[in-house]
């Protein structure tokens, strides 16, 4: 082997390794991804551990039954697992048709001079603490749905056998219902603000030759801009819902924090997260705070699971479209 | 306002962080219904003696907790212990202030004071029986009153707390479904109703549902300005919610009857007794590592028992009688330092 050879297979190689200073930087970005690693698999633990005591007690029962009784120390957890889930369901249904159509006006059909400070608009509300979306709910929100909202839903859709189940009961105001009208419009500018990025994205020349070719707004909106940014959506909308399932405060102002499981959506209920922010700091008892716990690593665990198939899902339609 | 009672939990952790290194603090954690009395006291206290006195009003579950892990030199508690596990780790156990728990409602038309309510009635309710404001029940008990036909939204505390304990307490007392259903903790699960965090939550729960409900601490009642209700007693009378008919329910009690005073005040006899009358209490070690210290601690109690009563009447709370605080101090021997010597043997000693 001559001598440039061997100089040039050591300047690879040291290039490989790197200088010094590349390595040390090397291993401190390393340091930082093991230790985010670590504290997630520390938090994953501590809840495990913490929750073995009551998931010991009750057994895979903990997860079926809505007893959630302190005095006795009969703890189930389907109360706030239905909540969390239908308050969740609510917001989603609310807020994904509204977010759509209020980036598609931003992107599309706006006049130019409003587009700006409606998207400013629309982040500030995301920018809103959730403490004050909970006193809003609780002084502004909850009194009116009592007075207009539940007296209307009760004489109309409750008057209608099998589905009139959902909208029974008095008027409180208080209640699933409002907790989900919270969460729509606190995940709405999650939403649609990642909804408005992706549709600007779609590249103009696209849009403008399916006008050429004499489509409607519409259609371009349907065979362009949102097959093209379908990965965008699906993901804004992950994050609505993740924000959604964990939303502690507000909910806790207006859900009523009742560990039972109505049929009627317009009664109390509770949900994960507000039945930990209203308990812990009183729970008596290892059996009482371990269920707790156990409550912590379920929510843990739902997250998790939607966020696995929402993955799922991603890799799918990806292969479908043949990326 | 949970995260308000949060920020300040913070500072006041902060504040005990700091004061750490200083040996002349004292600390002490627990019931959160006490705690702006005793927030109060330790300002009088540390304005004349230069004593810094840090409560963190986390609860009183924490506050048990707390004293028995020996984080703190005094824990705080509205539910007392019982005698085993006072002897269990150890804790002597004393009352310290009394207040009562008042029913309030929002009812259009409905002033405070003018509805009546018996014990029966109000387990009634609280169990989703009573369903309307026009309830034969509620009606009998008020003969001159118009009452609507309107659902009753019956609210009540999301988070464990002492007012709970007393509420359900003396609703166990006088109704033996109530008893039997729902029992008495600090916290139940209710059958019905809507939960509110903290003696603010359901005071706003409560003004913001129309037909609602709810129960909170005497200065909670008297500060929104809501309509309390009168409720009839162990005699068979009405009476108001008023320091008055507090400090007769007290007056009637007899505190010797129960290990660490843990004597409850529900449903006395007397005339004019308040029937959700309560104290909350003070929790400490009997055996004392420093002597000094603990000395330190029953001072600050002695002088809020001698010169606090103004304080807590100001903030709507009912000190104890004289003639119990000195029983209450007699009781005090029993805690030692390492010597067997008991720490404190009088004021100023």
């Amino acid at each position: 082997m001559s001598a440039e050879g061997t100089a040039l297979a050591r300047g690879a190689a040291r290039a490989r390794r790197g200088t010094l200073p590349d390595r040390a930087f090397h291993a401190l970005t390393l340091l930082f991804a093991l230790l985010v690693l670590l504290i997630l698999s520390g938090v994953v633990f501590a809840l495990i551990s913490g929750a073995l005591p009551a998931l010991g007690e009750f057994g895979f029962g903990f997860l079926t039954t809505q007893a959630w009784n302190p005095v006795t120390e009969k703890f189930g957890a389907l109360a706030p697992i239905y909540g969390t889930l239908v308050t969740s369901a609510i917001a989603m249904l609310i807020a994904i048709p509204v977010a759509f159509g209020v980036a598609l006006f931003i992107t599309e059909l706006s006049p130019n001079w409003l587009k700006r400070p409606l998207a400013t608009m629309i982040e500030l509300l995301a920018a809103i603490p959730s403490i004050i979306y909970g006193i809003w709910g609780l002084f502004v929100l909850a009194p009116f749905v009592q007075q207009y909202i539940q007296p209307a839903l009760i004489e109309t859709l409750g008057q209608i056998p099998g589905i009139g189940l959902l909208f029974a009961g008095p008027p409180l105001g208080i209640g699933v219902l409002t907790a989900g009208f919270i969460l729509a419009i606190m995940v709405l500018p999650f939403i649609s603000s990642i909804m408005r990025e992706v549709f600007e994205t779609v590249p103009a020349v696209l849009k403008e030759s399916t006008y050429a070719l004499g489509a409607t707004t519409t259609e371009v909106v349907w065979q362009v801009v949102l097959p093209y940014t379908r990965l965008g959506v699906v993901g804004g909308i992950l994050l609505g819902l993740g924000r959604a399932l964990g939303e502690t405060m507000a909910v806790t102002f207006v859900i009523g924090n009742s560990h039972r499981i109505h049929a009627s959506i317009l009664q109390p209920g509770t949900t994960i997260s507000a039945a930990l922010a209203n308990e812990f700091t009183e729970a008596v008892g290892d059996l009482y705070l371990s269920s707790l716990i156990a409550l912590g690593l379920i929510l843990f665990a739902i997250t998790f699971i939607v966020l696995a198939l929402a993955k799922l899902l991603l890799l799918r339609l990806d292969r479908q479209a043949g990326r | 306002m949970a995260v308000f009672r949060t920020t300040l939990l913070a500072a006041v952790a902060a504040l005990g962080l700091t004061g750490a290194a200083d040996a002349a603090d004292i600390s002490g954690a627990g019931a959160t219904f006490p705690y702006p009395i005793y927030a109060k006291w330790a300002e009088g206290y540390k304005a004349k003696t230069g004593i810094n006195i840090n409560y963190q009003s986390i609860g009183s579950g924490g506050g048990i907790k707390q004293i028995t892990a020996k984080t703190v030199d005094f824990g705080a508690t509205d539910m007392p212990l019982k005698g085993e596990q006072l002897a269990k780790d150890s804790l002597a156990q004393w009352p310290m202030v009394m207040g009562g728990v008042v029913p309030i409602v929002n009812v259009a038309g409905i002033q405070p004071g003018q509805l009546k309510l018996d014990g029966k009635t109000l387990a009634g309710i609280y169990l989703g029986k009573i369903k309307q404001w026009n309830d034969p029940a509620i009606v009998q008990l008020n003969p001159g009153l118009t009452l609507p036909n309107k659902a009753i939204a019956s609210v009540h505390r999301s988070d464990g707390s002492g007012t709970n304990f007393l509420f359900t307490y003396y609703l166990s007392q006088v109704d033996a479904e109530f008893k039997e259903t729902v029992g008495s903790n600090t916290s139940v699960a209710f059958p019905s109703g809507l939960g509110g965090k903290g003696n603010e939550g359901v005071a706003a729960l409560t003004s913001r549902t129309d037909g609602a409900i709810g129960y909170v601490e005497y200065a909670y009642a008297l500060q929104n300005k809501m309509a309390y209700t009168l409720l009839r007693n162990h005699d068979g009378n009405f009476v108001a919610p008023e320091m008055k008919s507090f400090q007769a329910a007290a007056a009637n009690a007899n505190w010797s009857s129960a290990p660490g005073f843990g004597v409850l005040l529900t449903n006395q006899p007397g005339k004019d007794s308040w029937p959700i009358t309560g104290s909350t209490l003070i929790l400490m070690h009997k055996q004392q590592k420093d002597p000094q210290r603990a000395k330190q601690v029953l001072d600050f109690f002695d002088w809020a028992y001698r010169h606090g009563d103004q304080l807590a009447e100001q903030l709507h709370y009912v000190p104890m009688p004289d003639n119990i605080v000195g029983t209450i101090e007699e009781s005090w021997k029993h805690i030692v330092g390492p010597d067997g010597k008991p720490v404190w043997t009088g004021p100023g000693s």
